[in-house]
């Protein structure tokens, strides 16, 4: 039998409700794993107590005929969402032990959907980065390595040799469902904060239309373009996990009255007679030939399942990165507001409140988020508004006509690489200039400009065995389609080869 | 356009966020990579067109004007770290 850290979300679901393996034995395998790959560190916080009761309270619904959807299923849960009772850091230092008395929509949905969690993923501070290295608790590690290279884990768990980066800010997400350390994640993504682990990874991840998940008790980045949804091995997975993440919420005045559709039956519907857009702006210069040559693959495996290619133009692509760094940092620097050390977190105290509130912010916020809040508060100050950020919200209208026109002309889907380049090593980019980094999300920033959905899904291997993904990015709510055609991809590209557990 | 020292240490202030001397020129030269990288949007020819106000064109949903939640302070301040009978502790801030 496949190992039962090996099986994908629907093999263990199929295996829960024949008895082949219990909900208990399930959990039990991936607390042992999680145990042994601490060297990784994509576990922020493990929860295997918690974990162990709810698959028991699992056993005892399937024993009862009363399976919910994800029943016994273990999950990891990025740091970013608030798990009551359960410390929430969104990887900063301001958080402090911050225990939330609520649970998040998204988690609560998993949860009454019988899903078990296993803890809390590491992640970008506050999901600020595209390499996890801005954690507060350290970088994650890649379960990848460069074909030859020297990087290990000695005996007592430390790495050796210069890692590659899981990406971000979903790190801990992505490279925990690479490592086989649980069946599937839950992520968000704001500028491509889960396709680009995703693709880093080999991993799929969907980043739904803005409205289709709800948002609350999520720890907020930028209100506009934060969306949650899943990281798992397979296409069919994902569409398994959105479908119980996403749901209408009161609670969430920006999450849509729509009813959830079926979407794992949406991946056998195929690609036949759909017309999928090559957006020629999308050909950047100093792109990889590698990059190329899968992209244009990608497009022959569409037109193979009987989709028609066409070329498309997104004019205002190039504008998409730098109007994006604008509206989130002004975004973020209002959200972070509230961490002023008096109501939760780490205080350091003053001489008088505004004293404090300066220096709970200094010792609290790393480097990457201290910047994107002055970045933010210098935009939205009096004199540069209109200058900066009326004009990137101007901008941010073109960017979404440009889509609107492009499935106007009847277009389904756009087919785009997932990432500009395959994984980099730590400490690789954005030492001394920060749009060095910023770069990575120059192909899924425009997707959440425009509100719409995009999913990353593993295409292939580089020359240094690295996996390399593929963006298909689809109408407002229409997730099916990318899932069918997600899952042609997928078929066409045969599944990656995950790496062995060479930290283990 | 590009900013100085002196505009860095009142950004810094606005933000809330106190900076040491040596962080300064550090962020002063992080904050101008990141406006020059956004000075290509002077390129665009954006007049007669309306600032997005909302990504997905929806009505926003309304409730009942009513008390639907609450009544616990003790779980509202429960990780606050200063408090005292359910308030939030502050340094003095009246005479």
């Amino acid at each position: 039998m496949t190992e039962l850290t090996h099986l994908t979300i629907a093999e263990a679901r199929d295996g829960l409700k024949a008895k082949t393996f219990s909900a208990t034995e399930l959990t039990q395998a991936h607390v042992d794993a999680i145990e042994k790959a601490r060297a990784l560190n994509a576990y922020v916080l493990e929860t295997p107590d918690k974990a162990l009761a709810m698959a028991k309270a699992s056993d005892e619904r399937i024993a009862k005929g009363e399976a919910g959807a994800l029943e016994g299923i273990p999950l990891g849960i990025k740091d970013l969402f608030c798990t009551e009772g359960v410390v929430s850091t969104a990887s900063s230092k301001i958080l402090g032990n911050f225990n939330p008395p609520y649970e998040s929509t998204v988690t609560r949905n998993l949860w009454n959907d019988g899903a078990v969690m296993l803890g809390k993923l590491n992640m970008d501070e506050f999901a600020m980065g595209s390499s996890n290295e801005t954690s507060a608790f350290g970088p994650v590690v890649s379960p990848w390595r460069r074909e030859g290279s020297n990087v290990s884990a000695d005996a007592s768990g430390q790495i050796e040799g210069t890692h590659l980066v899981p990406g971000g800010s979903s790190g801990g997400s992505a490279a925990a469902v690479a490592a086989h350390l649980c069946l599937g994640a839950t992520a968000t993504d704001t500028g491509g904060s889960i396709r680009q682990p995703a693709a880093f990874t080999g991993t799929v991840g969907i980043k739904p239309t803005y409205g289709r998940v709800s948002r609350w008790g999520t720890v907020a980045f930028a209100s506009s373009l934060d969306q949650a949804g899943p990281i798992t091995r397979t296409v069919r997975d994902s569409a398994i996990m959105l479908g119980s993440m996403a749901s209408p919420d009161p609670k969430d005045t920006t999450c849509v009255d729509l009813p959830v559709p079926d979407f794992e039956a949406a991946i056998s519907r195929g690609v036949k007679g759909l017309k999928i857009g090559i957006p020629k702006e999308y050909r950047i210069d100093g792109m990889s030939p590698e990059i190329e040559q899968l992209w244009h693959q990608g497009a022959e495996w569409l037109r193979a399942a009987g989709a028609e290619i066409v070329e498309v133009s997104l004019p205002h692509t190039k504008y998409a990165l730098p109007a994006y760094y604008i509206v989130a940092p002004a975004e973020a620097s209002s959200n972070l507001a509230r961490y002023d050390g008096v109501r939760y977190g780490l205080r350091e105290n003053g001489r008088d409140i505004v004293d404090l509130y300066e220096k709970s912010r200094a010792a609290g916020f790393g480097r990457e988020v201290k910047r994107r809040i002055m970045i933010g508060t210098y935009v939205l100050s009096a004199g540069y508004y209109d200058a900066y950020y009326v004009r990137a919200q101007k901008l941010r209208t073109l960017i979404k006509r440009d889509f609107e026109e492009v499935y106007a002309q009847g277009v389904h889907a756009i087919l785009t690489p997932a990432t500009p380049s395959a994984a980099f090593g730590i400490g690789e980019k954005g030492s001394g200039d920060p749009v060095e980094m910023y770069l990575n999300d120059i192909f899924t920033v425009t997707v959440n400009m425009a509100g719409l959905p995009g999913i990353a899904v593993p295409a292939g291997l580089d020359a240094q065995g690295l996996p390399l993904g593929l963006q298909l990015i689809g109408r407002a709510f229409d997730e099916e389609t990318l899932f069918a055609a997600g899952q042609v991809i997928e078929d066409s590209a045969g599944r990656i080869k995950l790496p062995q557990a060479w930290w283990a | 356009m590009s900013v100085d020292e002196k505009t860095v240490r009142r950004i810094a202030h606005l933000a809330r966020i106190a900076v040491t001397d040596e962080e300064v020129p550090h962020l002063q030269g992080e904050l101008n990579a990141i406006l020059s990288f956004v000075e290509q949007l002077n390129e665009v020819n954006v007049e007669g067109v309306e600032p997005m106000t909302s990504v997905t064109p929806m009505v926003m949903k309304k409730r009942q004007d009513g008390v639907t939640d609450g009544g616990y302070p003790e779980k509202i301040v429960q990780n606050a770290p200063a408090t005292e009978d359910n308030f939030f502790l502050v340094p003095k801030v009246v005479e």
